[in-house]
């Protein structure tokens, strides 16, 4: 498409069961009660001019700009306050509105500077628009007298400026930041002349401020004051392609807004099912890493990892990889290779990736970062309801009476899905947090949680089993929809286990510190408190528990009869962009695409037909299992798509040795990260922006990526999009693979999995998005899942012990660390660390409650030593009560820090998905980088070497 | 195969799955290790010392030796 912006209709959508029919300059509409005059006149192809309307913000009423004139009414309505009503006739252009329409121009242009063609905005103005549409042709009043052209611009912010001097108060960015994103970061301050924007406190710029540059007011602003930095260096946009952020789960389309091969900016887009034109600073902003100096756009190849690296071409690089892959099956078993998928990857990666392992290697050695994650989602969701995904769509929030929280903090990690909860928590619905930290959510702008519990690290399970206790003990189990929808016996023994004394609040109270009466009253408006909704993250999976978590969050949904409509249900918040697509696409050792157990026979004979090859029928091995077995030999060869398993996985040391381990590791990646330091093969990958494909973000909604530029990774013209590099890696195999396009794959995807049967590119270019399962049961997606029954048939209480962890504190090591993410960074930070989102968080810290801090004389600011039984490492404490006396917590965003140094191999029960949230440590003074800090950065600087390329001889 | 390891895991899945009762969660236990474990691992812990499984764990295990394929039993 050519460039223009997306139609704005000026006021929101409104949904109502009835309809009103109006006549608007003689033109019939008729539209739901409700809707303003000025979307129904844009909705039958009018433009009434406006500058304070935007169709994402409430009806403000302003800028005076957008008058009407309706038969029967006296004076001149403003046409975005006025409800359209049944029969009613407007004029909206008529002599005395022309006339009105230009004073009110006339006054905002004499403060206004006339420098438009050198503008950043020039040709993308509204006011500029708007001028044009009210004919505006001289300035009776001039533009001598006070005015604002002389204010200074703010550029404290990394991607946009504010040039206050352009400001025409009309108030979007304000009501932006309050109504979309909910931080309430800007004001109106002062009257009259004195009007201005202003973020934060006195003295504050935009960057001091709490502005989260989430770039709401950026896109509600209708001329040059707030503006991306990109577009005044680079100019206007061109073009513009829908795609998909490859940040996190939570899915944000935009429109890439292009000039030439330049990416200009990313625009959320408006029609997005997943945001709604909504954004975060990290896909709104942060994709520079796209061209960062460190992306390596060469393969490499090197006979062992002491060596440097030596570019080589494509085919070089493939014709050794495939042949030091077929020599090691050759000798040592196809069972000896292996290969990990990424979840940040399409689709249709993901599944070459795990088609390449299980077709081409011959092994079921494939697993995906989603083991570090949500594999216990995909347990526990399983077991209960049939399905290893949520429940919900985002939009399904907005019915939600009582939205409990646990272990997630989607401020920060879920932004976007974060602001739609807000605003719905602002109407009135209940919040319920149950975390450890204070999270953001706890108290915000006109947000405070009804009850937050903040347990102990480690004892999710014996809080929610608590909270069954008060339920069933006190009577307020919906026994009409267990009877009716879930199997009777199973929940009956698990009533009988969760009343019994030992799991009351007030006797476990010991044991996670929490309140008694607080988790009472929790549980008590959890169930009666209408639509309750369970949304949840890694602070739930990532324990020795995290399978029994999900397991108990599910029986506590069906124990209320929360599942099955809208407003209720049970909402993993996925980490990564594509975590549950890769779960979807087989990339689990032991399933195949869609859910399928490896061991079933006829799942098993689909794929033997289709690809031609026998399978093996034994599960395969998971990564910490890879990392065990090749420490014993019998693991040697892995290919990793996207993933950096060294500073992801737990226990860094044990990572590094089994990768030192190996006969050949792979890597295909952006970038030479941590993972790299120990590979023989690196394959330089292709970014979101170079490729075709399709995500599939945490409410199962499947949506196109689409390539706006050519892939930047090889020479001249022989990038690759990634699955491009997974086929000639394959073909270098000796496997004739021949997929033309990203579509034929996903053809096979649909031909091979029952709940993709409906899916394709083209089905997804005409539908937007759709949620799976997609099929002939369900022609146009499911955006509600389990409605008339679950999908495994009747629901399963599963009895959910609470087994403490063996991670301990004790004497030597009286802290628990927990560990998370922050908004501006993103995982690894091998993305985020490579933008300016560094100016929000250039370091990972420590957080320690003061009594922690005092009883160990340390101040803020000040180098820690952080240890744990499995490592230690170095970084600096910043003091706050937001945790709890006896816990720390930190981000492992930089390999610097590596905070994984420090925790354990402890993992959960059912998937091994590792511990991460609850570590044994011992925080002390420190006065510079520990041993293995200093090592590791030495060997890492010697192991990323490049040799010269060596010149031919005289 | 680190047994240590692989003895440690069986437990800790013996002990999440034994609120349902020994008999039950014996079945649970060895059904959960055919599932998810692959072959060699299977393999390693059959093959081991199992003096330091519980009792579920060590049930359990017994359970998996029929139905390794024949030459993946350990003494094969």
């Amino acid at each position: 498409m050519g460039y223009e912006r997306q139609s704005d209709f000026g006021t929101p959508e409104v949904h109502a069961d009835t309809s009103v029919s109006l006549t608007i300059d003689g033109r019939p509409v008729t539209v739901p009660a409700g809707t303003s005059v000025m979307r129904a006149a844009a909705e039958c192809g009018g433009s009434i001019p406006k500058l304070c309307a935007s169709d994402n913000l409430a009806a403000f009423g302003s800028c005076r700009l957008c008058l009407v004139e309706v038969d029967g009414m006296r004076g001149t309505p403003a046409s975005c306050t006025t409800p359209a009503a049944e029969g009613m006739v407007v004029h909206t252009q008529t002599p005395r509105l022309q006339k009105l329409r230009k004073g009110v121009m006339e006054l905002y242009i004499s403060d206004h500077p006339l420098d438009c063609l050198t503008c950043s905005a020039n040709n993308d103005c509204e006011l500029q628009d708007q001028a044009a549409a009210v004919g505006l042709r001289d300035v009776r009043y001039g533009y001598a007298g006070d005015n604002h052209l002389g204010l200074e611009t703010d550029s404290s912010n990394p991607y946009f400026d504010f040039d206050p001097s352009k400001c025409i108060a009309c108030s979007r960015c304000v009501r932006a930041c309050d109504e979309v994103q909910g931080t309430l970061a800007l004001t109106i301050d002062g009257r009259g002349f004195a009007t201005k924007v202003s973020a934060g406190q006195a003295g504050d710029t935009f960057l001091s401020s709490e502005c989260v540059s989430c770039g709401a007011c950026v896109q509600a602003c209708p001329t040059a004051t707030l503006q991306e930095k990109a577009v005044k260096e680079i100019g206007k946009p061109e073009r513009s392609v829908i795609t998909t952020c490859a940040y996190c789960g939570v899915g944000c389309t935009f429109r890439a807004e292009m000039r030439g091969e330049q990416l200009v900016r990313m625009v959320p887009w408006k029609d997005g099912k997943a945001n709604h034109g909504h954004s975060c600073v990290k896909g709104r902003f942060a994709w520079g890493y796209a061209n960062h100096q460190d992306r390596v756009r060469q393969p490499m190849i090197r006979e062992s990892i002491d060596q440097p690296w030596r570019e080589a071409s494509w085919d070089e690089a493939l014709t050794f990889t495939a042949g030091r892959l077929n020599a090691i099956k050759a000798q040592y078993g196809a069972r000896a290779l292996g290969g990990i998928t990424s979840s940040r990857c399409t689709n249709e990666e993901t599944f070459l990736v795990q088609k390449l392992v299980r077709a081409g290697f011959g092994s079921n050695n494939v697993d995906t970062c989603a083991r570090v994650c949500h594999s216990p989602t995909g347990y526990g969701l399983k077991t209960t309801f049939g399905t290893s995904a949520g429940t919900q769509d985002f939009d399904s929030v907005e019915q939600s009476d009582v939205i409990l929280v646990i272990g997630a903090n989607p401020t920060d990690a879920h932004p976007v899905f974060a602001s739609r909860m807000k605003r719905r928590l602002r109407a009135g619905a209940k919040l319920i947090v149950i975390d450890p930290r204070r999270i953001d959510l706890v108290r915000s702008p006109h947000i405070t949680a009804a009850h937050h519990l903040p347990l102990q690290p480690g004892t999710n399970v014996a809080v929610l089993t608590a909270m069954a206790h008060v339920i069933v003990t006190e009577g307020l189990a919906d026994e009409a929809f267990i009877h009716a929808r879930c199997d009777w016996d199973e929940y009956q023994d698990w009533a009988r286990f969760v009343s019994e004394d030992r799991h009351s609040p007030e006797v476990l109270e010991a044991v996670t510190r929490v309140p008694a009466s607080e988790l009472r009253a929790a549980a008590r408006l959890f169930a009666t408190g209408g639509n309750a909704a369970i949304y949840y993250g890694l602070g739930v999976t990532e324990h020795s528990q995290g399978s029994s978590t999900v397991m108990a969050i599910a029986n506590l949904a069906m124990a209320t009869g929360n599942i099955g409509r809208r407003g209720v249900g049970v909402n993993p918040l996925r980490g990564q962009n594509n975590v549950q697509g890769a779960c979807d696409m087989g990339s689990f050792p032991h399933e195949l695409s869609g859910y399928r157990h490896i061991s079933d026979g006829a799942a098993r004979a689909l794929f033997e037909a289709d690809w031609q090859v026998s399978l093996d029928p034994e599960p395969g091995l998971r990564i910490p299992n890879m990392l065990d077995a090749a420490l014993d030999g019998s693991f040697r060869a892995l290919y990793v798509q996207g993933e950096d398993i060294l500073q992801s996985d737990p226990n860094t040391h044990h990572v590094a040795a089994g990768l030192k381990a190996m006969d050949l590791v792979i890597v295909h990646d952006l970038f030479l990260n941590e993972t790299a330091d120990y590979a023989h093969v690196f394959l330089p990958g292709s970014t979101f922006l170079e490729k075709t494909g399709t995500f599939t973000n945490a409410e199962r909604r499947i949506q196109m990526v689409r390539k706006v530029m050519e892939p930047a990774n090889g020479p001249d013209g022989e990038g690759m999009e990634d699955w491009q590099v997974t086929q000639a890696l394959a073909n270098a195999m000796g496997l004739d693979w021949n997929y033309a396009n990203s579509g034929e794959i996903m053809d096979e995807v649909a031909r091979l999995t029952p709940s993709f049967a409906g899916v394709s590119h083209a089905r997804l270019d005409e539908a937007g998005s759709l949620q799976w399962p997609v099929n002939a049961a369900h022609p146009d997606g499911s955006p509600i899942m389990h409605v008339d029954g679950f999908v495994r048939g009747k629901g399963k209480f599963v009895v959910t012990d609470y087994v403490p962890t063996d991670e301990k504190t004790g004497p030597r090591f009286p802290l628990l660390l927990t560990t998370g993410r922050i908004l501006s960074q993103y995982n690894v930070g091998a993305q985020t660390r490579r933008t300016e989102n560094t100016v929000w968080h250039g370091e990972d810290l420590l957080e320690m409650h003061p009594t922690d801090t005092e009883n160990r004389g340390l101040n803020d600011g000040d180098w820690v030593r952080l240890a744990s039984r499995t490592g230690e490492t170095t970084l600096r404490l910043t003091v706050t009560d937001r945790v709890a006396p006896g816990v720390v917590y930190t981000t492992f965003h930089h390999p610097t820090t590596q905070a994984n140094v420090v925790t354990t191999e402890f993992s959960d029960w059912a998937t091994n998905c590792p511990e991460y949230k609850v570590t044994a440590v011992q925080v002390t003074a420190s006065n510079g980088p520990t041993d293995w800090q200093e090592s590791y950065a030495s060997w890492s600087a010697k192991s990323r070497r490049i040799a010269a390329p060596v010149e031919p001889a005289e | 195969m680190d047994i240590a390891q692989l003895h440690y895991m069986a437990n800790q899945i013996a002990r999440n799955l034994a609120a349902g009762g020994e008999d039950a969660a014996i079945i649970a236990t060895a059904q959960h290790i055919i599932d998810f474990w692959d072959p060699r691992m299977k393999a390693a812990i059959l093959a081991s010392d199992q003096a330091a499984l519980s009792p579920i764990a060590r049930a359990a295990v017994a359970r998996l030796a029929p139905l390794l394929p024949r030459d993946e039993r350990p003494n094969s």
